[in-house]
């Protein structure tokens, strides 16, 4: 077998933050002009692999291959000139620029001192022709559709000389037609030569896009397969994990009390129903989950629900009275917690001390507050018995909070939000990003709450975490509850196909 | 010990700063023909005379109350750069109307001070106001209203509140405020006295202290500068908040005029110190922000200013003070990004080592 050597190719690479071990060991191999999809939930580990290969994260360990060459990449730029090209999931274009000047924006092509721009709008235009990608380079981004500044991005890549392209879930910001214009853009592009890399955990569109898959678990390559291998099924249990967590026998404690009901909630943005006609309740020792692709509405339910964003339709009743109207500080007076999918934005005051970490969110209440004034000796008590119940691992209640490990911020965050006994909490992604200690341990006060009689909504992209929690399992996609599911009866696969909007409504 | 290092590496901020500051100061002197050292010792010699002393206290009041007012501003990242036009406009208005009633002592000045804050918080809030309501950034509606508070200021002045002009006299000013709106001098010396407002002013800065670091409005004020969309999650309403800051620190403001006001002109006159707002963001930067800081950091400007008057008299433009004063701004603000940075790198390196420690000590417990 003389073959040529893989386009790229990544071997043992082994990533770790504090905590996490984000790659484990991963294998790739990219064959020149191919297309290669890499699925895996979200935190599995494939946008750290991706940063690696574009030189923008340094692995611990391993090494990386480019045309059977190792190569060391310091940063995205040497990753260009060895002909890498990413496009990010969020476009980084300036919208009120034209599309030759975004496309030659970095690494302008200079004829003594002045940018050459009719060299620049020649490539570009022989570039758009060659893999069928119609673009005027004279329009203005702000005048483009999300489908056109995708393109305009992948020739951005390809003006830098790019053969090898890597695309971060380049579906999630399009509409279907959209999407298949994409795709017989990726198919010209291979056919010319140009090797891809996708990354996507939508099994549907990979199935049909990829010559070959690669599927990531928990930061470790599990498989490599083909598509005409495997089917939906089979790839969500690859990329899920056959040990499909067994929902354990446990004593319903789900009570009649209602604790939160939403009506009709609906949030527009721009002409789009973000979030459109969901309603649902939460009862007393309930925990009622939420399941969905990322950006299908999680963010706009739970900004509803906090009070930090108004809805345009709907109620919502918190233990029978209508918050609907209420700003975010009287909500969390009447028992509302919250642990937000991103502590470092919505979560922490980083360079502060923990003991005005553990006010946040309670700072009007004892034992923080007396009067008017903060109460010191009370807030750095809690704070000690946070620290105390919660297993956070720290020197002391005056430590900054950027000091802890993200496993030890979590479990503080979940400490401080437990300890305040609220009527309903909102828990989005709760154990995103921290090791399997701390998971284990934030699983455990949530259920315990949960007997305490706690009503808790669960927001998640781990389906692991979702079945085994969760009493109530909906699916939420492009904004609306699509599904009510039994936790104890309902398989991976199904949820998948749900979450991807494969299978219509149903209620189970 | 580690506590005693970090103590260390903060000293660091200020004495680096003033030795880059002298530094410059003398190349600047050698580069127009003065000797430095000459020029630093005569500085020095008429810097610590008893006058000189009392002379820099009356200049570092105002600036200590600019600097404060500057300072609530940036606790949550909001820039007044209107402190100026909000200082001028609060003290003409509440010269005209401590002129113009009559009531005892006390109250008299008292009511003063209430007219003061009550126009310079209506002036920022206006800047507050357009932010909230139409996305104008403060710095442009703060620097816009400082011109407009010019304008306006010089038309009331010569139009409305203008005392009567007696005889050929050329000064332009409202009327005199009585004596029931003066404040006696605290201490009454051969050359200048030193008034009595620096007691307001650091009864001030104590207030500022418990505001911001003691009460729950200040938890919200510094939370919202540290991390704003935390602070919003956790019940702060940041349109509020903007609000609410930028009228505080127009009171503040407002106050700024009131030493001389009350110690010395007894009206606004066209004399009034201007150049104070400004001076008040360097002295809030050099201050970093705190009170104790602010005071310091506005003894050693109001220093610097009085002993520089010397130079003139030794054939040396007093303006080299200028770059002196630049220098220290910069030195300051750069320092303590610098330290800053340190001490967290430590402090998160304790922190991880702390942690394996502690989970050493754990683990052999659980096994």
């Amino acid at each position: 077998m003389s073959q040529q050597p893989p386009a790229v190719e990544l071997s043992g690479i082994t990533k770790t933050f504090p905590g996490v071990v984000a790659n484990d060991d991963v294998h790739l191999a990219v064959r020149a002009g191919e297309i290669h999809a890499v699925v895996g939930e979200n935190g599995a580990g494939k946008s750290t692999l991706m940063k690696i290969c574009y030189g923008m994260l340094r692995p611990d360990r391993g090494t990386i291959r480019i045309d059977g060459r190792e190569v060391h990449f310091r940063s995205p730029k040497d990753a260009i000139a060895a002909g890498i090209g990413m496009v990010h999931q969020h476009f980084m274009l300036a919208s009120n620029l034209t599309v030759l000047e975004n496309v030659v924006l970095g690494s302008e092509p200079a004829r003594g001192g002045w940018i050459a721009f009719e060299e620049a709008r020649r490539r570009i235009r022989e570039l758009s022709e060659t893999y069928g990608m119609p673009l005027d380079p004279d329009r203005r981004v702000e005048d483009l559709a999300v489908g056109e500044r995708q393109r305009v991005e992948i020739i951005k890549v390809l003006f830098r000389g790019a053969r090898t392209l890597i695309l971060d879930e380049p579906t999630a910001v399009l509409v279907p037609q959209e999407v298949e214009e994409l795709f017989r853009n990726l198919r010209e592009l291979a056919a010319r030569g140009v090797t891809i890399i996708f990354i996507s955990h939508k099994l549907d569109e990979v199935l049909e896009i990829a010559d070959t898959i690669t599927v990531i678990r928990g930061g470790r390559t599990v498989a490599t397969v083909r598509p005409d291998e495997v089917d939906a099924h089979r790839l969500a249990v690859l990329m899920v994990g056959a040990e499909l967590p067994t929902p354990e026998t446990r004593e319903a404690t789900v009570t009649e009390h209602v604790a939160l009901a939403v009506r009709g909630l609906g949030v527009r943005i721009e002409e789009r129903w973000a979030l459109e006609d969901v309603s649902f309740e939460i009862r007393r020792g309930e925990i009622v989950g939420v399941a969905g692709v990322e950006g299908n509405g999680q963010r706009e339910l739970v900004e509803a629900l906090m009070g930090l964003r108004r809805p345009d339709a709907g109620t919502i009743e918190l233990e029978g009275l209508d918050v609907t109207g209420w700003p975010t500080r009287r909500r969390r007076e009447a028992g509302l917690g919250y642990i937000p999918e991103d502590r470092h934005v919505w979560g922490l005051l980083l360079p502060s001390p923990l003991w005005e970490n553990a006010m946040l969110g309670h700072q009007t209440e004892p034992p923080f507050a007396r009067g008017a004034f903060v109460d010191r000796a009370g807030a750095h008590a809690r704070t000690v018995e946070i620290v105390r119940d919660y297993h956070v691992v720290t020197p002391g209640p005056d430590t900054p909070a950027l000091a802890l490990s993200g496993g030890n911020q979590q479990k503080f965050i979940v400490g401080r939000e437990m300890a305040a006994s609220p009527k309903v909490l909102i828990a989005a992604q709760p154990t995103r990003g921290i090791d399997v200690g701390a998971q284990a341990a934030v699983w455990e006060q949530i259920r315990a709450a949960r007997a305490a009689g706690l009503a808790l909504l669960l927001i998640s992209a781990d389906l692991e975490e979702l079945i085994g929690l969760s009493d109530t399992l909906h699916v939420i996609y492009r904004g609306r509850f699509v599904a009510r599911l039994d936790p104890s009866r309902v398989t991976p696969e199904e949820l998948g196909s749900y979450m991807t909007g494969a299978r219509e409504a149903a209620t189970a | 010990m580690r506590r005693w290092r970090t103590r260390l590496l903060w000293l660091l901020v200020p004495v680096s700063a003033l030795a880059l500051a002298f530094l410059v100061s003398s190349i600047a002197l050698a580069a127009i023909g003065a000797s430095p050292p000459e020029a630093f010792r005569s500085m020095l010699r008429y810097g610590i005379r008893p006058t000189s002393l009392v002379s820099m206290a009356n200049r570092a009041v105002p600036l200590y109350v600019a600097g404060l007012a500057v300072a609530i501003g940036f606790k949550m990242n909001l820039f007044n750069i209107g402190v100026e036009g909000q200082y001028r406009i609060a003290a003409l208005l509440s010269a005209a109307v401590g002129a113009a009633v009559a009531l005892p002592p006390v109250l008299h000045v008292a009511l003063i001070m209430l007219v003061a804050m009550a126009v310079g918080a209506a002036w920022a809030g206006i800047a507050g106001v357009l932010k909230v309501k139409r996305g104008v950034h403060e710095v442009v509606a703060t620097i816009m209203l400082n011109f407009v508070a010019t304008g306006l200021g010089a038309y009331l002045l010569a139009n409305h509140l203008r005392k009567p002009r007696v005889g050929s006299e050329l000064l332009i000013a409202t009327r005199p405020i009585p004596p029931s709106g003066q404040l006696p001098p605290l201490l009454v010396t051969a050359g200048e006295d030193l008034r009595s407002f620096i007691l307001i002013a650091a009864v001030l800065g104590v207030l500022v202290y418990v505001l911001v670091w003691r009460t729950r409005f200040g938890y919200d004020l510094r939370a919202s500068g540290i991390n704003p969309t935390a602070a919003q999650a956790s019940g702060v309403d940041p349109n509020r908040m903007i609000v609410t800051t930028m009228l505080i620190s127009g009171a503040m403001a407002g106050l700024i005029g009131m030493s001389d006001l009350f110690g010395y002109f007894h009206a606004y006159t066209l004399d009034f110190p201007t150049g104070l707002g400004f001076d008040g963001i360097a002295v809030a930067l050099v201050g970093l922000n705190h009170p104790v800081g602010i005071a310091v950091a506005a003894l050693l400007f109001g220093w610097v200013d009085r002993a520089a008057q010397i130079l003139d008299l030794e054939g040396i433009p007093k303006e080299v003070i200028v770059i002196t004063k630049g220098v220290i701004i910069l030195s300051v603000v750069v320092a303590y990004e610098v330290v800053r940075r340190l001490v967290q790198v430590a402090e998160v390196k304790a922190a991880a080592e702390e942690t394996r420690r502690l989970e050493a000590e754990r683990e052999p417990a659980a096994v």
